[in-house]
């Protein structure tokens, strides 16, 4: 079973990867190759942040921030130090996103629950807040346009490619991490944090771990974009935005690793086929997130897995009732 | 040669409720005792307060000679100190292989692993099936934990205690909401651990088969104070344990 | 320094803490009792600011009528919200994470309708009338309408004190946040009791955005800083904590009524270092008396 289950997903690993690869020789013009960066960056955004919410059970409101600080790492030096220092900027983004994420999740996770989720949107407010309002560094509402990648990757095509590995590369290794030990110690701490305890791990140790790899990720996400949209904007650390990986987990499903990723095809796919269409795309999507967490809370990944699993039951004994236990 | 588990004058008590008055008592290594009492007497909160739960309010705990009171639970587990309990407290979306195998994992080291497999851990997945087989769970490792039966989700926590390799194992009403059967083979088999593991073995019990059966020694608590510490037979005439049982006018 | 111009900062602190208050207090009030968050509490705030637009600006109601009648209205949003969605996921694994995706949903859907009805322009409500002057202490002046702000929320907040703590509907609510089985083995419909404290919270929240409408302009997307506001508030007083909540209200509107007035251009940043003050030294709450417990 698990050589079969393996075989499966290697073989679905390379259709998304050839199917990806193969959008700018099918695209008919550049904004669908746009559309699929943006799924591919938005992916990993939502696949890190289920890291927490659906693996260890942190519902963090506040992932916009390390999103806003991978971009504005790479837009301020751009602005401040030189065309130079693009690339360098990344690297730096990634290690003062892990840095702050270590230094507020010591304060974070003090607190569970509600409290936990609001604490982390109240953060990234604030830096929403300073962004917008410290106009000669940031730009403020304006933004930072203009910023062109180095070298060859200023070329579309081949900036599409290179999220293209750095996504998958990424979302391999955050593949590995959810099956490794690690990842198993964290689906017990959102489980049976108690027990966790008892078992001689310290729960606050493995949640402070887990909010720093998600949340570097989410600045790798932050730095992506900015190669593709060629600006940056305030908006990037909006509470709408952490939202947004919020609903793309929710709609594929937080209980399967590759639920967020599907999520954000879906939104996506969504938002530029209704959005287009209409000025109050927000009324479409709530009732969205309605029909979802009322109906279908498993996600489009987990309800498909849900009624394979009952068919499957079905076809083999006629019915068999399953029950399931609450912790 | 040092007592395993020491206990002086412990003391907790909950707004203006006594839990426990004044508990002392002794447990020498490889000893097996049982804790009883009447409902609320006290007995999950001296566990708790022994595995670091919950701060005493004074007194101490020893193990092995060595303070331990006011611990966190992480560092009495690793110390030694194994727990199960009262309700069932497993990983109920995880595999009964993987409910051990973390615990396992725990123990080794292992937990700060983040790409290799859980299933390429061969020592842990090895020790992991062992001690599912010494408690009869063999044929369940790979199904999920909340489709285990009532039964076999009790004796999963004791296999989550027991793989971390205590000294002092303590076991919260192991047969608790067990039937008459399951009793039955629940206590040869915690006989039979006590025996292969080599356990210092204290286990909180109502029911009496059980608390007769197997313990060497008794210890009985009421409002929070121990009122009786001996061999089966002592405790079972002495009076003050009937009256504490059958109720003050009796 | 000049005392006049501290005590008129005192007080337009003060006028701010109670419309605080009365906003975190629904939020409060509606976890304590049903253990409910309600992510969307913000946006009765401004569903209740724009019914008193429309009562008081274009319908040309009389204010304190309409100020009723914007909180009954929102109350009953609200109230209705609980019973068509809420409802539904009582009692679900991981209830906390989606009832604040749900209630986010319902932000998404609120600030876009208001949209659609009122537009995005800034509206506003005049003061009513007899409300636009100021009182005279002394050398001090305290803006009429501040006063009845302030006033207003006292009693308010007194009733609904009262409410919960001597009456028997109270505490019937407050024994719901305790054992919600029991008290449905008792004969008390609690799914009722829920949709109705529900409606009370959020009719408090609204009432808060129909007062403060004429000091501040009505926006959409006004919910969410509304939210973030009494979630520090809360945040301060420890959460379901009444007088704590009172505590964390005033000493946030003063914060903010002084930073406002030393440094206009960071003061919004002054309510969020309160918090971070708090979290570091007694993330229970700082008017908590019990320490929080585990959830
Ligand atoms: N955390 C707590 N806060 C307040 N009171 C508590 C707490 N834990 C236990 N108690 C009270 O302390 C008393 C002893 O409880 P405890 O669980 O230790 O009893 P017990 O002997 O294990 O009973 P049982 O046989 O029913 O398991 C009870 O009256 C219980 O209500
Ligand atoms: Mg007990």
């Amino acid at each position: 079973m698990a050589s079969s289950s393996k075989y499966k997903f290697g073989l679905l690993w390379s259709v998304g990867f050839v199917a990806f690869a193969l959008v700018p020789v099918l695209m008919t013009s550049r904004y669908q190759m746009n559309l699929a960066s943006h799924i591919l960056i938005w992916g990993l955004f939502a696949v890190a942040f289920n890291m927490l919410w659906g693996v260890t059970g942190m519902l963090s409101f506040g992932q916009a921030l390390y999103f806003g600080i991978g971009a504005y790492s790479i837009g301020l030096f751009v602005n401040h130090a030189g065309k130079a220092w693009y690339l360098p900027a990344i690297p730096i983004g990634l290690v003062a996103a892990a840095m702050l994420s270590f230094l507020l999740g010591l304060l974070v996770i003090r607190v569970s629950g509600v409290y936990f989720t609001m604490l982390t949107l109240a953060f990234a407010q604030l830096a929403w807040q300073v962004t917008f309002k410290w106009y000669d560094f940031t730009g403020g509402d304006d933004g930072i346009q203009g910023i062109i990648a180095p070298g060859i990757l200023a070329n579309k095509m081949v900036y599409y490619y290179f999220v293209l590995v750095v996504v998958f590369i990424s979302v391999w290794f955050l593949k590995r991490l959810a099956y490794s030990p690690f990842g198993l110690i964290l689906r017990c701490v959102q489980q049976n944090p108690n027990r966790v305890r008892f078992i001689g791990r310290s729960v606050k140790m493995n949640q402070l771990r887990i909010y720093v790899i998600s949340s570097v990720f989410a600045a790798l996400a932050g730095s992506l974009m900015v190669g593709v949209d060629n600006s940056i904007h305030t908006d990037m650390l909006f509470w709408t935005t952490s939202g947004e990986v919020i609903l793309m987990s929710v709609l594929g499903g937080i209980n399967q690793f590759f639920g967020p990723f599907v999520g954000a095809v879906i939104l996506i796919l969504l938002e530029d086929i209704i959005g287009a269409k209409t000025e109050f795309w927000p009324i479409f999507l709530g009732t969205i997130v309605l029909i979802f967490v009322i109906l279908f809370p498993k996600g489009v990944v987990g309800e498909i897995q849900h009624l394979r699993h009952r068919l499957k039951i079905a076809g083999e004994s006629g019915g068999r009732h399953e029950t399931h236990a609450s912790a | 040669m040092k007592p395993m588990l020491r206990l002086e004058g412990l003391r907790k008590s909950f707004g203006g409720l006594r839990v426990t008055d004044e508990v002392s008592f002794e447990i020498q290594p490889q000893e097996i005792a049982a804790i009883i009492g009447p409902n609320g007497a006290g007995k999950t909160t001296l566990f708790n307060q022994i595995t670091g739960y919950l701060a005493p309010d004074g007194g101490h705990v020893f193990l092995e000679g060595q303070e331990i009171a006011g611990l966190t639970p992480q560092k009495i587990v690793k110390m030694g100190v194994g727990r199960a309990f009262q309700i069932a407290s497993i990983f109920p979306d995880e595999t009964a292989l993987d409910n051990v195998r973390a615990a396992c994992m725990s123990k080794l080291n292992q937990t700060r692993h983040l790409w290799r497999p859980v299933e390429r851990f061969n020592r842990a997945t090895e020790q992991a099936f062992a001690v599912l087989a010494s408690l009869g769970l063999e044929r369940q490792a790979d199904r999920m934990a909340y489709e285990l039966a009532h039964g076999d989700q009790k004796l999963l926590d004791i296999g989550i205690a027991l793989v971390l390799e205590p000294k002092l194992l303590l076991l919260d009403e192991p047969t608790a909401g067990m039937s008459p059967e399951e009793r039955q083979l629940t206590r040869q088999l915690i006989k039979q651990l006590w025996a292969q593991y080599k356990l210092t073995l204290i286990f909180i019990e109502h029911d009496m088969d059980m608390v007769f059966g197997i313990a060497e020694r008794i210890m009985v608590l009421n409002h929070g104070a121990l009122i009786a510490d001996g061999t089966p037979g002592e405790i079972r005439n002495n009076k003050e344990v009937i009256t504490a049982y059958l109720g003050e006018e009796a | 320094m000049d005392l006049y111009f501290i005590v008129t900062q005192l007080i337009s602190g003060f006028t701010m803490a109670t419309l605080l208050f009365l906003i975190a207090s629904g939020l409060t009030l509606i976890f304590g009792v049903g253990n409910i968050f309600n992510f969307a509490h913000g946006s009765f705030y401004m569903i209740g600011a724009y019914f008193g637009y429309q009562l008081v600006s274009v319908w040309k109601v009389n204010f304190w009528i309409a100020l009723v009648a914007a909180g009954t209205g929102a109350g009953l949003v609200g109230a209705a919200a609980e019973f068509l969605f809420l409802r539904r996921i009582y009692g679900r694994a991981q209830e906390g994470g989606f009832q604040i995706l749900l209630t986010y949903g319902l932000i998404l859907i609120f600030d876009d309708l208001v949209k659609l009805i009122w537009g995005t322009e800034y509206k506003s409500i005049s003061k009513p009338s007899g409300f636009t002057g100021a009182l005279q202490l002394g050398d001090i002046f305290i803006p009429t309408y501040n006063f009845a702000i302030i006033v207003i929320g006292l009693v308010v907040v007194v009733a609904a004190w009262w409410i919960l703590a001597k009456t028997r509907p109270g505490r019937i609510a407050r024994a719901s946040a305790v054992d919600r089985e029991m008290l449905g083995s008792l004969g008390v419909n609690v799914p009722l009791v829920l949709t109705v404290v529900f409606g009370l919270a959020t009719a408090l929240g609204g009432m808060a955005g129909a007062l403060a409408a004429p000091l501040r302009s009505v926006t959409p997307g006004a919910g969410i800083e509304v939210i973030i506001d009494s979630l520090i508030v809360v945040v301060l007083g420890g959460m379901s904590n009444f007088w704590g909540a009172w505590l964390g209200a005033v000493l946030l509107g003063e914060v903010n009524a002084f930073a406002v007035a030393y440094l206009p251009a960071w003061s919004t940043l002054f309510s969020y270092l309160v918090m971070v003050v708090t979290l570091i030294f007694r993330p229970e709450g700082l008017f908590a008396p019990t320490r929080l417990r585990k959830v």
